[in-house]
Order: structure tokens, then C-alpha cells, then sequence
């Protein structure tokens, strides 16, 4: 496809959850089911404003739990539609019965995941802990950095779940407030560019089954009729189970493709779509980081480099599948890496500190690991507090051994 | 189990009577509903095959191919968590002959939900190749009076053109005979056992089709397997409504009833009897109408009979026909009538 060069892009001044609405928006989105929650709502806000004025052809399905929200997708997908929604923290708690079932029906759906802490007390702002939550439920799971690329990547999403080599659910992570409620300017393609980039409608993928002679769509149709979601029992669940395990494989070059496309209509483009990476080449001390917190660490880190530090950031863009062998290569060579999460699991450590930890593994030299816990409830990850976790960082890496590996970030003592 | 040809609507002499259901694209018409049982025979065949697991004497197989026989057209199945969805697709097997499909077990509404409004989607953009297709679920009585009344209710509320038919068993069959909010007082289950202190389950069945009347929707209605005219008439209103449409079919279990295989039509039969399970519709133009063997009742109180008759075919109330517990015996038959005569003094269709 054509480059659309900027002037032909739409300025908009949008917050995130706007962004998101008018990503759905311009996705030829079928059905759209969801649930209020804060920092979600504006998304379905913007979206029934879509949809009172006739702008789009969505049905949307006011539901009356999250819990239906997603049932209600799983119906429509397996019925042939595009199907998105969108929740936060305890309402995607409360989804995550049915999250393990769209993605074991491989169904193409594209969820909003504006990440909110958790309950209890209860608080409206943002950690990871709601999107860790559901990392094994067999979704792809994304994290954006800012406005412009939660809505770049809600419209990729599309492009990688229904992808054939893929079929598989996939959820934008965006923090809460902090991108969700933030206005911003961002750059949006013209419709039929973004028609064009999906396909169109969305398309279903044939299947064989033993009963009927042609190759049949995946869909609940009268015309070739299939059963979904029977009961499979140790016979057949683990076989079904390992086509789920091979999909995820796909996932890492399906993204990069799409981030490449992408890049390549709009000028956009996130690393490779996987890892973002700066200054990492040469660096000794590597920061690690999901979701907004990567735009203040990247501004602290060039205040390092103009210092002469050697320090460098990886932005993990994609979560699930986890790109353990990419990130290990890029990782590697640094004398301490710092690894940052907005979650924890409890009696345990940070979520991508683990996955860090298991990637760096097999590897004979490899650097010393600190996994640094940082903005739960939505605490404010300020430069000076990213700058005092480098510090420590680096003065790690010159003694040469690390004595806490678990570290927080910002809490009262 | 590989069946090489298609069969078009409606069977052709010679052809076997099971096969898959087949619309092709741009298929138009609508199927007629048919109630003579010969020309049924001659010319239906229900979208349940052969071969399911079902226990046998189970009454629930026999609701949905009755319900199926009354469906106009291409329809879409979806079935809660429950006995009719775990017997009747064990992979890599299905006994359905049309669309199907299992989501959970509280979510079945909200995902018919969804399959109607996608359905309207393609509709709408020109890529739906019929002019409608019904959404018909079959959930239990777990799945609709307890864990899935949310769903339910909302779908309702939200107006989706879809026909829920609950097979009701009075408890958690699937799982091994669990109380219900659909299980009836006294009734002994394993989590309600009658012990020397307490007597089987002691709470009433919850009034899950005054519950969705409640909802205001276009249709709902009550039916048995025995009642097989009512049951596909009521099944074909509840699929023409514009909207919700509910249906609650009780479904005697021989394992969980404690009765024998060949009980369940008459079990079923002796429900209405004996005004425990009454027969009626309600729209929102006539309120509610008795139907069947209800409004003959109605018409004819000498034909209403007493509960014994309900209970004395099941091992599950076998406690109550004891002379020490005839109290209860009273207490239910008097809960039953009381029922009854709310019902006559509703029915629109009642002498008065």
C-alpha cells in the first residue's frame, strides 16, 4: 500500500480511550459489547456517539457485566463478525473465565485492556497487575507508550488476530490515565486506507471436517453447519492445546510484518513491533519497561547518555507470546539490567522480571538481574525516581554484584 | 460417519431420515410447522442425531428434537454448560445437525446475545445470504435460575431476538443431582439430603416464567415433553416474536428423579395433572393464558389431581408418602394449590 504522507493524515486532539473508539471505528468493527469501567469508558462513550449518529454499521450491545461482554464477542466472532471490547482491572477479573475460551476457539477479537489496579481497596488508577492477570489465558497480549500508538495498534490488532497463520485474540494494553485520559495529537489515516489495510470485512478461514466434502468457514453458518466448543476430554484437549501453543509461535513474525506495513503507510513504527530498543548496543546498565513509564525512562536515559552513562532501555511491546530468544540477544551483553514492573505477583516477583529471568537462562555470561517494582494504585513514576533506581543501577554494575534483587520504587518506607 | 451428499429440505423418499441440515446460501421460505404426526414422520427430522449420550429415558433429547421440528428455517444452537451439551458433542463427535455452540455455563444469553447481533451486523452490510436466522439456546436449570439469570435477564432487557428454551430437571443433573433454585421444596438432591433433622430441599422452586414475565418481553410460556402439540406451537410463537422469547419445558431425569427409564412422559403428564407444572402462555396484549390440558383443568376442576400422584413415581420425594411426614405431604399440596389458583385468578382464559 501507498504511503499516506502527514498532510493527508488527520490531526486529531484525542485522549487515549478516544483514540481507541476511533481506531474501532474506522475497523469495519461488526459487533461491539461492552461494560463501563473506569479508565475504560470513554471508549464505549465515544463509540455509541459513533454508532447514534449512524457513522458506523456496528451493533452495539450495551451489555450488563463485563463477564457478558466478552460471551457476547465470542457469540458474534463465532457467528462471522469483527468483534472488540474493551474493560479494565476488575471488569477484565471478571472476563477471565471467557478470555480462556475465545482464545481456545481462536477467535479473532480485539479487547482494549485499559490497565487499572485492582481490587482490593479498590482504586481507579493504573498498574500492569490486571493485564498479568490474563497472560496465560492464551491471548496476545500488546503494550502501547502513548496515545498515537494505542490507536495505531487497536487497528493492527485487527490485522494480527485475524491473520491465518494466528486466529488468536488480542489485547492493547494502554495505562489508565495516563494514556486513557491524557490528551494528546495524534495522526489518523484516512478511512479506506485503514479498510484497505484490514481487508475489508472481516474474513473467515476455512476449516475441513470429516462430515462434509469442501473446505467449510470456521463459523456458525446454516449453510455448512459446525459444532463449537464441545466437550474434549483427555483424547483430543492436549492435541488441541498444542495447535494453540504453535499459533503463538506465529505471533512474533505476524507482528513485526504488520508493524512494518504499518510503518510503511503511515510512517509509524514501534522497534520492530516486538522490543523497542535505545541506546542498548553498548550500554551496561539496560532498563526494561512495558507501557507509558517507557517515554519518562527514555527522557531520563538520554539525560544519562549526554552525562556519558552507558545506559539503555528496552520497551517490551509485546508481552504474550514473550520474546524471550530476542530480548536474551539484546539483553546479553549489559552488565545489569533492571527490570521494570507495575505489578507483582505476590510471594513471587515482578511478571516480566520472571520472563526476563527465564530468557537470560541459558546463556553462560549473562547480566545480573534487579526487578524493580514501581507505580502500583497509579503512584507517579516521577524522572527523579527513574533516575535514582539508574543510579543504583550503576553503581551495581560497578561493584559487581547485586544485593536486593527485588526493589520498589517510590514506596514509603 | 462421513456423509458424502447434501440432502435439500424436505426429505426425499429413500433418503435416510438423519442427516445434517443444509441451507445453502439464498435459501428463502420458511419451514412449515407441522403437527400431524405422520406427515412429521414423512417429512421432518429433527436437528438432534442419533447417537448422543444422553442417558437413556432422559427427557431432555426429546424437547429439543420436538423444538427443532418447530423451527422455521436456518437456526443457530446455543447450549449452556449442561447435560445436553456435554452428551451430545463429545469430540470428535456432534450429534447436532445444524449450527452449534457451547460458550460457558452462566453466559449462554449473552452469547446468543452477540450471535443475533452479529447476525444484524452482516445483515445490515449485505453479507447475511438468508433473510433471518433464529438464535435458539437450550440451557438447564442451573444455568438459567442460578448462575446465568444475569445473563439472561439482561439480554432480555437489552431485547434480542432470541428463544431460550430451559430444560428444567430440578438440579444440577450434570454434575451428580445438586440442588437448584429450580429444585422443589422437599425434594431430596445430594446437597439436600433428607436426613433425620432436615427433609430434603427446603426452599420452593424459584418462579422462573413469572420471573421473565416480569422482564415484559413479547413471549413466554411453559411446556412438557408429554405436551408435544403445546411444546412445538409455543416453540414456533417464541422464535416468531420480534424479541426475547422464553420457554421453560420441564424435563424429567430418571437418575435425579429417581424414577424408571419409561416414566418420563407420564411423569411429565401427572406434573400437569396435578396443576404442579400448569401450562400457559403470556404475551403483553393477553396476559396469560392457559393452553392444553390446563385450561381443561381450568374449565374442569374434577380433572386436577393431587399431588401424590406427581410424587409417587419418584424415589426423590419417596420420604413424603411416609405417614410421619404427612404434614409436608399437606404443606405442599396446599403450597400447589394456592399456586394454582393465582394462576386461574391471572389466566386471562380462566372461567371465572
Amino acid at each position: 500500500m501507498a504511503k499516506v504522507p502527514l498532510e493527508k493524515q488527520t490531526l486529531l486532539n484525542v485522549n487515549g480511550d478516544e483514540a481507541v473508539a476511533w481506531a474501532v471505528k474506522q475497523s469495519l468493527v461488526d459487533v461491539v459489547a461492552a461494560y463501563p469501567i473506569t479508565p475504560q469508558t470513554i471508549i464505549v462513550e465515544r463509540f455509541s456517539e459513533f454508532v447514534a449518529n449512524g457513522e458506523v454499521h456496528t451493533e452495539f450491545v450495551a451489555v450488563e457485566s463485563e463477564h457478558s461482554a466478552m460471551s457476547a464477542c465470542v457469540g458474534a466472532a463465532a457467528a462471522g463478525a469483527r468483534a472488540f471490547t474493551a474493560t479494565a482491572a476488575n471488569g477484565l477479573a471478571l472476563m477471565w473465565e471467557i478470555l480462556y475460551i475465545a482464545a481456545s476457539l481462536r477467535l479473532p477479537i480485539v479487547l482494549a485492556v485499559v490497565n487499572r489496579a485492582l481490587s482490593a481497596p479498590i482504586n481507579i488508577h493504573c498498574d500492569h497487575n490486571d493485564a498479568y492477570g490474563m497472560r496465560d489465558a492464551g491471548w496476545i497480549q500488546l503494550f502501547v507508550e502513548n496515545v498515537q500508538e494505542a490507536y495505531d495498534t487497536t487497528i493492527q490488532a485487527f490485522r494480527i488476530a485475524e491473520d491465518e497463520r494466528v486466529l488468536l485474540p488480542v489485547a492493547v494494553n494502554l495505562d489508565g490515565f495516563f494514556l486513557s485520559h491524557t490528551l494528546e495529537n495524534i495522526r489518523i489515516l484516512p478511512d479506506e486506507v485503514v479498510h484497505e489495510f484490514l481487508g475489508g470485512y472481516r474474513k473467515i478461514p476455512k476449516v475441513k471436517v470429516d462430515y462434509l466434502e469442501d473446505e467449510v468457514p470456521l463459523v456458525l453458518n446454516p449453510a455448512r453447519p459446525l459444532s463449537f466448543g464441545p466437550l474434549d476430554l483427555y483424547d483430543y484437549y492436549f492435541e488441541h492445546k498444542m495447535h494453540q501453543i504453535e499459533a503463538m509461535k506465529n505471533v512474533p513474525e505476524v507482528v513485526r510484518e504488520v508493524n512494518q506495513e504499518w510503518y510503511e503507510i503511515s510512517g509509524r513504527k514501534y522497534g520492530d513491533g516486538v522490543l523497542e530498543t535505545l541506546y542498548v548496543e553498548d550500554a551496561d546498565v539496560i532498563i526494561t519497561v512495558l507501557g507509558s513509564t517507557a517515554g519518562t525512562v527514555k527522557h531520563v536515559v538520554r539525560k544519562f547518555r549526554r552525562d556519558g552513562k552507558k545506559v539503555g532501555v528496552v520497551r517490551i511491546r509485546m508481552f504474550r507470546p514473550f520474546p524471550h530468544r530476542e530480548i536474551a540477544e539484546v539483553l546479553k551483553n549489559a552488565k545489569v539490567i533492571g527490570v521494570m514492573d507495575r505489578g507483582i505477583s505476590f510471594g513471587s516477583y515482578g511478571q516480566s522480571y520472571l520472563e526476563i529471568n527465564s530468557s537470560l537462562y541459558d546463556y553462560k555470561e549473562k547480566p545480573m538481574l534487579v526487578n524493580y517494582v514501581y507505580g502500583l494504585g497509579g503512584r507517579d513514576a516521577s524522572p527523579e525516581l527513574i533516575e535514582k533506581m539508574i543510579n543504583e543501577l550503576l553503581s551495581d554494575a560497578e561493584r559487581g554484584y547485586v544485593e536486593n534483587k527485588l526493589r520498589f520504587l517510590g514506596v514509603r518506607e | 460417519m462421513v456423509v458424502r451428499t447434501l440432502p435439500q429440505y424436505p426429505i426425499k423418499k429413500g433418503e435416510p431420515a438423519y442427516k445434517i441440515w443444509i441451507f445453502e446460501p439464498g435459501w428463502k421460505g420458511e419451514l412449515p410447522l407441522i403437527t400431524n404426526p405422520r406427515q412429521l414422520a414423512e417429512q421432518k427430522r429433527p436437528a438432534l442425531l442419533p447417537g448422543h449420550r444422553l442417558c437413556a429415558g432422559c427427557a431432555a433429547p426429546i424437547i429439543v428434537k420436538l423444538a427443532s421440528l418447530a423451527f422455521r428455517g436456518p437456526t443457530i444452537v446455543v447450549s449452556a454448560t449442561g447435560c445436553i451439551e456435554v452428551a451430545t458433542t463429545i469430540f470428535p463427535y456432534t450429534s447436532w445437525a445444524i449450527p452449534w455452540i457451547h460458550n460457558a455455563f452462566e453466559n449462554s444469553a449473552a452469547t446468543a446475545s452477540g450471535i443475533e447481533s452479529a447476525i444484524k451486523a452482516l445483515k445490515k452490510t449485505g453479507r447475511l445470504p438468508y433473510d433471518h436466522v433464529d438464535v435458539v439456546v437450550f440451557a438447564g436449570d442451573g444455568g438459567t435460575y442460578d448462575i446465568g439469570i444475569q445473563a439472561l435477564s439482561g439480554a432480555a432487557e437489552r431485547g434480542h431476538d432470541f428463544l431460550y428454551i430451559l430444560y428444567d430437571n430440578e438440579a444440577y443433573m450434570n454434575t451428580g443431582i445438586q440442588r437448584s433454585g429450580g429444585t422443589p421444596k422437599f425434594a431430596w438432591t445430594t446437597t439436600s439430603p433428607v436426613g433425620s433433622v432436615i427433609p430434603g430441599k427446603m426452599e420452593h422452586k424459584k418462579p422462573i416464567a413469572d420471573i421473565m414475565v416480569a422482564h415484559r418481553i413479547p413471549y413466554v410460556a411453559t411446556t412438557t415433553p408429554a405436551h408435544w402439540i403445546d411444546l412445538m406451537k409455543k416453540v414456533r410463537k417464541g422464535i416468531e416474536v420480534n424479541g426475547p422469547a422464553f420457554i421453560h419445558a420441564l424435563s424429567p431425569c430418571d437418575r435425579g428423579w429417581r424414577h424408571a427409564e419409561n416414566l418420563a412422559i407420564e411423569i411429565s403428564r401427572r406434573a400437569v395433572d396435578t396443576c404442579y407444572f400448569p401450562l400457559w402462555e403470556w404475551t403483553p396484549e393477553k396476559g396469560y393464558m392457559l393452553t392444553d390440558r390446563s385450561l381443561s383443568i381450568a374449565r374442569n376442576p374434577k380433572l386436577k389431581q393431587p399431588i401424590e400422584k406427581f410424587l409417587e413415581l419418584q424415589g426423590r420425594f419417596r420420604h413424603l408418602l411416609k405417614p410421619e411426614n404427612r404434614h409436608l405431604l399437606k404443606e405442599l399440596q396446599e403450597y400447589v394449590d394456592a399456586m394454582w389458583e393465582d394462576l386461574l385468578n391471572r389466566a386471562t382464559n380462566a372461567p371465572k
